[in-house]
């Protein structure tokens, strides 16, 4: 598309705001506050709260792991796309990769928005029939005793993995492992890595 | 209803993962199609599950091209026009999904179910890949607003929902990977004993 030319979608969208807008339905400023709010404040900084209290405590963890959505809400997560929320954990034998093949179901409250991969048919059609491959092009190689259990979301369950706590990571504060715990290991397309 | 976004299992959709893109927004009038959806729903103009049937309707062509916010911007679209060109808050009085039943579950944990082949025109979360295949139940996961009718205006006709563990071979057969299974959260009327 040429810089002269409009996606015809973006002036679709602004009809479309325009007239809910005359109707009294949406304003401008109820959008805008919208968007700002997921874009800044939520996302999976939340998340990565979550992991992190899990592995510093581990009555919290067997909370989490019982019941992922009064456990997230003592942290004041919660709400839309995480009405329902359960904890899948990895470990040595066991890894957890989450995806939604029918539409592209995420737990908004603790990871926010989800990446145009995640949305797109090449990992909504090959992660259910393929999954070490695929993980395999994220740089995740497991070894073949490891289990691979996918979590395809077609319901209004939401799913989040509790990653591995990397070795090396003793000293660490709660806040420190926070800053460790990144959006893909709790997709489950990744591990979290020691600092360096 | 078998239609194009029903994507799981599927050949040809698309390559390599090591190549991805990251953003959740390629432009502003995709922010602002998802602050729009969302107060859409929040206010309970339409039921979740009559915006995503919508989406599933659109035709595959335009489904594969539009990017996701470009499906949400056509489905709500749609919506509009089926509601007489107004759509009308409160028209959904609860747009949580969960609902508390006396019925107790039919399936207990650890159970051995089969999909049931079911293939209506309409809207329905079973996906494809997983019909007539054996599994087990791993989750109880309370009832829950079935899609399937809520989605036509039918009613919310709650249902018990089950995470059903399918064994990657029983899915993919002798060409699936070894030691990989998927789960799937399935609603009672999709389910019989296996």
């Amino acid at each position: 598309m040429s810089e002269h030319e409009v996606d015809p979608l973006a002036l679709r969208a602004e009809a479309l705001e325009a007239l809910l807008s005359e109707q009294g339905i949406v304003s401008a400023d109820a959008i805008d506050a919208v968007i700002e709010q997921y874009e800044h404040d939520i996302g999976p900084m939340n998340g990565a709260r979550v992991v992190a209290r899990a592995w510093v405590d581990a009555g919290y963890k067997e909370r989490l792991l019982r019941d992922g959505t009064a456990a997230m809400a003592e942290l004041g997560f919660g709400g839309a796309q995480g009405e329902h929320m359960v904890v899948v954990e990895n470990s040595p034998e066991v890894h957890n990769v989450v995806v939604c093949t029918l539409c592209s179901c995420y737990p908004w409250p603790v990871l926010g928005l989800p990446p145009a991969w995640y949305k797109e048919p090449a990992y909504r059609s090959r992660v259910v029939r393929e999954p070490r491959v695929v993980l395999a092009e994220f740089g995740l190689v497991l070894p073949e005793d490891v289990q691979v259990r996918v979590w395809d979301s077609s319901a209004e369950i939401r799913y989040l993995v509790l990653p591995e706590r990397p070795a090396g990571t003793e000293g660490l504060s709660e806040e420190e492992l926070a800053a460790l715990v990144h959006r893909d290991a709790m997709i489950g397309v990744a591990r979290v890595e020691a600092p360096r | 209803m078998d239609g194009i976004h029903d994507l799981g299992g599927r050949h040809g959709f698309g390559g390599s993962l090591a190549e991805r893109e990251e953003q959740a927004f390629h432009a502003d009038w995709e922010r602002r199609v998802f602050g729009i959806n969302l107060l859409l729903m929040a206010q309970g103009c339409f039921p979740i599950d009559a915006m995503r049937h919508a989406l599933e309707r659109i035709e595959p062509v335009t489904y594969l091209t539009a990017g996701y916010y470009g499906r949400w911007l056509i489905g709500v679209e749609q919506l509009i026009a089926e509601a007489g060109g107004r759509p009308r808050a409160g028209s959904v009085p609860d747009p949580t999904a969960r609902r508390a039943t006396q019925a107790s579950p039919r399936f207990a944990l650890g159970s051995a179910v089969r999909a049931r082949n079911l293939h209506p025109p309409g809207h329905i979360r079973l996906p494809g890949y997983a019909r007539g295949r054996r599994g087990t139940v791993v989750l109880q996961q309370g009832a829950w607003v079935l899609p399937d009718t809520n989605a036509h205006g039918r009613g919310e006709c709650p249902e018990h929902v089950y995470a059903v563990r399918f064994e990657g071979r029983e899915l993919w057969g002798e060409d699936a990977e070894p030691g990989s299974c998927v789960h799937l959260d399935l609603f009672e009327s999709y389910l019989e004993p296996a």
